[in-house]
């Protein structure tokens, strides 16, 4: 993994856009993809997504879909590096809440 | 029916708030040339519209390929002025902003903050040359030649505008600051 020295965290618009890539789908479904799967939360500009996409092919955490060469719109998708990413992501996440559950709740550390 | 406004906006926020309240009351935005705005009639709200300064021009290749995905997902680019762009999406379709996480505002507000910096810098060069020019001159009892006064005038004319460029500036860099210190606390 070239990049395991990234330790940090991700921005909630990264690992949405990341989850909404484990399906290939083009711009607008991505951000359609991520109102939902935040229950109307997480709400992309269209500037902020398209930053982030360049961002992240930059990065080669997701790769344009070889696909219709007439299909105008273009179509993106999860590499492995990024499922790893995001597999890292969530083992933060799942300390993180284990960690505060253990507190606010007053258990036993 | 067309519409035509002539106005001088300096705040791009302000004027975007202006081009919005026009919308409110039925009057879409088309075009744009040098402080001079096009309206024509539209249903009460139809749009809101935002303004976007650019990183490159609109004819350049990677304006060009943004603005393809800005129209893919529903935004239509209406008019520009240099690197600015005037775009709207129908408000039937939900809230319209471009920046919705801290570090894409951030990145926005640091080319505008570059964009006035740059014309503050010149406007300032301009303005101190031609007045220590013109004070030299004075000085020397105007050795050089009759010209002081017109080096004087300039010069006040360019610092003024480099204190308008200053003025600007201010609240954007203000903004920067702001969501820096937000940035510390929240995504």
């Amino acid at each position: 993994m070239p990049e395991s020295s990234e330790r940090g965290a991700l921005t909630e618009a990264v690992l949405y856009i990341l989850l909404a890539l484990y399906t290939p789908m083009h711009g607008y479904r991505i951000m359609q993809t991520v109102r939902e799967l935040s229950y109307g939360r997480v709400d992309l500009g269209a500037g902020t997504l398209y930053g982030a996409i360049n961002t992240l092919l930059e990065k080669k955490w997701i790769q344009p879909v070889a696909g219709e060469l007439d299909s105008r719109k273009k179509e993106y998708e999860i590499t492995n590096l990024g499922k790893s990413m995001v597999e890292i992501e969530l083992a933060r996440l799942k300390e993180l809440l284990q960690t505060g559950k253990n507190i606010v709740e007053g258990n036993k550390l | 029916m067309k519409y035509i406004v002539h106005k001088a906006y300096w705040d791009y926020e302000k004027e975007e708030q202006w081009l919005n309240e026009m919308s409110a009351k039925g009057m879409a935005f088309t075009d744009y040339s040098w402080c001079r705005y096009v309206f024509t009639d539209a249903p009460n709200s139809q749009y809101i519209y935002r303004i976007e300064l650019l990183e490159n021009l609109p004819t350049h290749p990677e304006s060009i390929a943004y603005l393809r995905f800005l129209e893919e997902n529903g935004v239509e680019y209406v008019a520009s002025y240099m690197r600015w762009v005037y775009l709207r999406k129908p408000a039937s379709e939900g809230p319209f902003d471009l920046y919705t996480d801290i570090d894409s505002k951030i990145k926005h507000y640091k080319r505008i903050n570059y964009f006035w910096t740059f014309f503050m810098i010149m406007e300032f060069v301009a303005a101190f040359g031609n007045i220590a020019i013109g004070i030299t001159n004075l000085f020397i009892g105007e050795r050089l030649g009759n010209f002081s006064y017109g080096n004087l005038i300039i010069g006040s004319i360019t610092l003024a505008f480099g204190l308008l460029f200053l003025a600007l500036d201010i609240p954007i860099r203000r903004k920067i600051k702001k969501l820096r210190q937000e940035k510390a606390i929240h995504e």
